[in-house]
């Protein structure tokens, strides 16, 4: 079985994001990019269910600037995935679009599992997994915490508000990332070599005759109101004071 | 516009989470609500009450019972050449659903709003909250999830909708359901409670987070809340995380125990109206914050508060 990754390359999640002066967006010139965490975690279990023997190749994709092959795609080859796919464009594509890109991708590629990101943490949408698996006709594990493998099933345990919830899924099947499925592994250098020479098929959106003009306009973009700090107390008798005074205690 | 708004719901009774997603939907149009369950029709009477709703379409089918999005997405397809627009609440069964359902409808679903600036115009965070987008969609129909915080919760009577019996396709054959561990709680649900005390990874542990947190929680009625750093480290279950990728709460007191307050916790807490935090750590991102801080020792500071309340 063949198993897909989509990866997206945002914002790294230990820069904090600055809001650009005149509205448009987000300041991305000059700041640190990586692979979206839950992407990772897709990537590693991905590569686990391969060292396990329940997957034989481990494909990766993404849409986006052409330098991601020298960085996320380095990466997920590093971190064990066999070839990458990319699909250049400069231009911000929808999740809808996205998922349109990877349905043909799929297509042409037949995997019997597609493990995503449950959300990217640039634009926060939680879409993709599930839109690609309507598009596709599949079902869809969202937020998993287990993925497990059994022939033509899989199980799937999920993060779900009340606690855990666990679905058997028919594959081939969607499967979104939660933060505790793993702990994804460090592409070290010795593997960051080898993973050059593992090949990347370069596309455009041209390739896969998909529309992709966006149906959201983003009108503006603004920083959130600002919390101000308040005051340090400096003994639990003034917090009790404090709090009885909001009515929280009598 | 006519609306249709997911119903949140144990096949017993509606879930409040339900209510402020009504109260988004009410800015749009008329608001119908879908009862999707099995055994439900005691849901859809409760919701038929709701303040402001109209007609209540009751889907009663086994392949409803556990929301399986293979299963529902199609009904709601059919609902939708009725409907203008569905809205979700931003809970993990909207959130499951609502993209499969924007997908087969060729729509780009508009995630978690803030605020309805306009029938095709929206406010919705992005970045963990760290940036604030405002989005207008030029998709015929319209795809929603509403965070809860946002908006006011419609109230649960007043209302005298009627119930009408829809039917959908059953069971996909895709999917089913195998089990669940949902923890049973005594104390409130997290996301509508009025005061929370979230304990994070300065607690060392399960058993302290459990004598330490918990007792306080109890003399306040409160929720439990935790960090993501918390949960990871296996001191409280996933659904206690506040947070980005957790649960986001906007309660009147939040009380922040050993959190350090990460971008990613902030995200998720930093709408409740008076943030209380206890740290070691008197530089803590935690305290910019807080409108109450108290730096010291949570093992001494946290059981002393307890008794003196």
């Amino acid at each position: 079985m063949k198993v897909l990754v989509p990866v997206k390359r945002v914002l790294d999640y230990n820069v904090k994001p600055r809001v650009k002066a005149d509205g448009t967006g987000v300041d991305l010139a000059n700041v640190k990019m990586s692979m979206n965490p839950f992407d990772e975690i897709a990537i590693e279990e991905a590569v686990r269910l391969k060292e396990k023997g329940a997957a034989s190749e481990v494909v990766v994709v993404t849409i986006g600037v052409p330098k991601a092959e020298t960085d996320i795609l380095l990466t997920a080859r590093a971190m064990g995935a066999d070839r990458a796919i990319l699909i250049a464009t400069d231009d911000e594509v929808e999740p809808l679009a996205v998922a349109k890109l990877l349905a043909k991708v799929a297509q042409e590629e037949q995997p019997g599992l597609i493990i995503l990101g449950k959300q990217a943490i640039d634009d926060d949408a939680n879409q993709t997994g599930q839109m690609l698996a309507a598009l596709l006709g599949w079902a869809q594990g969202t937020f998993a915490s287990k993925v497990e493998v059994n022939g033509e099933r899989v199980s799937v345990t999920r993060e779900v508000d009340g606690g855990l919830e666990t679905v058997d899924l028919k594959l081939p099947a969607i499967v979104t990332t939660d933060l505790r499925l793993n702990e994804p592994r460090y592409a070290t250098l010795p593997n960051i070599m080898k993973a050059k020479s593992k090949p990347v098929a370069k596309k455009t959106i041209a390739d896969y005759g998909v529309d992709v003009a966006p149906r959201l306009k983003t009108l503006k973009v603004v920083e959130p109101g600002k919390r101000q700090a308040g005051v340090k107390v400096g003994s639990v008798d003034e917090l009790v004071e404090r709090l009885k005074g909001l009515g929280v205690a009598k | 516009m006519k609306t249709l708004v997911w119903v949140e719901h144990d096949n017993k009774h509606v879930k409040d989470a339900t209510l402020a997603t009504v109260t988004a939907a009410a800015k749009l149009g008329e608001v119908h609500l879908l009862v999707a369950g099995s055994g439900a029709a005691g849901v859809a009477d409760e919701a038929a009450k709701i303040a402001g709703v109209g007609k209540v379409h009751l889907a009663d089918d086994a392949a409803f019972e556990h929301a399986l999005a293979e299963n529902v997405a199609p009904l709601i397809v059919t609902l939708m050449e009725s409907h203008d627009a569905i809205l979700f609440p931003s809970t993990t069964t909207g959130k499951n659903i609502a993209p499969r359902v924007a997908a087969l409808l060729d729509v780009m679903q508009i995630s978690d709003i803030l605020s309805v600036e306009a029938p095709d115009t929206f406010t919705r965070p992005i970045y963990a909250g760290n940036a604030i987008a405002t989005v207008q969609t030029s998709d015929k129909k319209l795809v929603i999830t509403v965070r809860g915080t946002a908006f006011e919760k419609a109230a649960t009577s007043g209302g005298s909708g009627t119930v009408e019996a829809v039917s959908g396709s059953g069971d996909a054959g895709l999917s089913t359901f195998a089990g669940s561990e949902i923890a049973e709680s005594v104390r409130p649900e997290l996301t509508s409670a009025k005061i929370i005390v979230s304990g994070g990874r300065a607690l060392q542990n399960s058993e302290n987070f459990h004598s330490i947190i918990e007792p306080l929680a109890d003399k306040l009625g409160a929720a439990v809340g935790a960090s993501r750093a918390a949960v990871d480290a296996g001191y409280v279950p996933n659904d206690y995380q506040v947070g980005q990728t957790g649960k986001i709460v906007a309660p009147e007191v939040y009380i922040a125990v050993g959190i350090s307050g990460a971008i990613q916790h902030l995200a998720g807490m930093k709408d409740s109206k008076i943030i209380v935090a206890i740290n070691k750590d008197e530089d803590a991102p935690i305290f910019q914050v807080a409108d109450i801080g108290l730096v010291g020792d949570l093992f001494k500071i946290v059981p002393e508060l307890t008794e003196k309340l």
